[in-house]
């Protein structure tokens, strides 16, 4: 693989989480508890559409095929898309998806931090504007976490029950390829296994502040770094991509 | 083939009609949205970054600049974008606060943002001026802005979010 190559198929990684997350929050708009949590989902879900499409434009200018970040949103089938497991499992309910949120934002908090340093200058400019907006994220997150952990019997086992069915995805957060190694080495990315203890502690922190256990690391699911993924990316990509598959190029 | 008939200090002053269409008294500069104007033999280059990745009004603003300077004779016309330095509430004038203010909106109150637990409390009422407001939610009607309200005038209000 060129560098050229690695470097394309990890932007694609990092749009792709981006996009597909924004996805899945964005199905709250309308249907959130309440109307300020409502817009709160729907303004995570922008700032992550906007982070994707910073990124694919950048995935589609290094790959140098003149593919725009909607050619490679709306034009790629579930097997090229790399974003991790995690992000494209249903919502399931409000518990679930903020859960959800706070392995990813906290996770997404010590990347993008990393980020900021690396050797290449367009990734470090799109990190340190997106590091501004996670740690609203995870913010958000972590205060939904505590105040369900402390609110009813009801809203603590669900949000717990969340915590338990979402741990095995996280592991895959952390996953690295040979893409990985080859950039790592040249200081473009980080070294994701060196964030898993911070990512820890954020996370273990949250969920003592919020009376939940921290599950117990058993089997880990993995599949996106080679693009294998679960049921539910294709019925989502079917949604998401109607429009320009159905109206190929169609424009507001 | 661009004859400079127009200085970068005259685009600059025309740009100051550019309003942020959320917060229609704040114009861009006032907001640190523009960042600079290039004049090469190619025509002119208007530099933007955006206060955030996913904001929705960058369309409309690019839009506007070129349609506002076209009517000026001032073409061609490129919007660019630039991510580095990221965009932050720092760059935001005393008097673009003040105006935000007045229009009803409490401006970002502290200048590092590296804690946004500290920089949430006591938000004064752009109102009344109380410190003794509430956080509702910290995301708004659109992404720079959080919900308030007001315990003694009873209003709620918008924060524009410290970044
Ligand atoms: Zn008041």
């Amino acid at each position: 693989m060129t560098q050229q190559e690695a470097l394309f198929k990890y932007i694609l990684r990092l749009g792709d989480n981006a996009l597909i997350h924004s996805h899945r929050l964005s199905e709250w708009c309308s249907n959130a508890p309440f109307l300020e949590e409502d817009l709160a989902l729907t303004n995570l879900a922008l700032d992550m559409i906007g982070r994707a499409q910073a990124l694919l434009q950048y995935a589609g200018s290094v790959e140098g095929k003149g593919r725009t970040e909607d050619t490679l949103a709306y034009r790629r089938s579930e097997r090229q898309y790399y974003n991790n497991l995690l992000v494209e499992l249903p919502n399931t309910d409000f518990a679930y998806t903020i859960a959800r949120l706070l392995f990813v934002s906290a996770f997404e908090k010590e990347y993008y931090a990393a980020l900021q340093n690396s050797a290449d200058s367009t990734l470090a400019a799109i990190a340190a504007k997106t590091l501004k907006e996670i740690k609203y994220h995870f913010a958000h997150a972590h205060d939904w976490v505590v105040r369900l952990g402390m609110g009813t019997e009801e809203s603590k086992q669900r949000v717990q029950n969340a915590v338990n069915d979402w741990w095995m995805y996280t592991s895959e957060l952390f996953e690295m390829d040979e893409t990985d190694e080859q950039l790592v080495k040249d200081g473009i990315v980080p070294d994701l296994k060196a964030l898993y203890p911070a990512w820890l502690q954020a996370v273990t922190d949250t969920l003592k502040a919020a009376s939940l256990d921290v599950p117990v690391s058993g089997y880990m699911q993995t599949g996106s770094r080679k693009g294998i993924h679960t049921e539910h990316l294709g019925h989502l990509l079917s949604e998401m991509q109607y429009l320009q598959r159905a109206y190929p190029d169609a424009e507001w | 083939m661009v004859t400079e008939t127009h200085t970068k200090e005259e685009i600059l002053a025309l740009l100051q009609e550019i309003k942020d269409p959320e917060i229609p008294v704040l114009s861009i500069q006032d907001i640190g949205m523009l960042r600079d104007v290039h004049i090469t033999n190619n025509g002119y280059e208007v530099i933007l970054t955006p206060t955030y990745t996913g904001c929705p009004a960058m369309g409309i603003i690019e839009a506007d600049i070129k349609a506002l300077l076209e009517t000026k004779g001032i073409s061609p016309v490129k919007v660019s974008l630039i991510y580095s330095p990221a965009w932050t509430t720092d760059w935001m004038t005393e008097e673009a606060k003040l105006k935000m203010q007045r229009y009803g909106i409490a401006p970002p109150e502290h200048s590092s943002c590296g804690n946004i637990a500290i920089a949430e409390m006591h938000v004064p009422c752009p109102y009344c001026g109380s410190k003794h407001t509430e956080l509702i939610s910290r995301f708004g009607a659109t992404a720079c802005k959080s919900l308030y309200k007001c315990e003694d005038c009873k209003e709620p209000f918008e924060y524009f979010k410290c970044h």
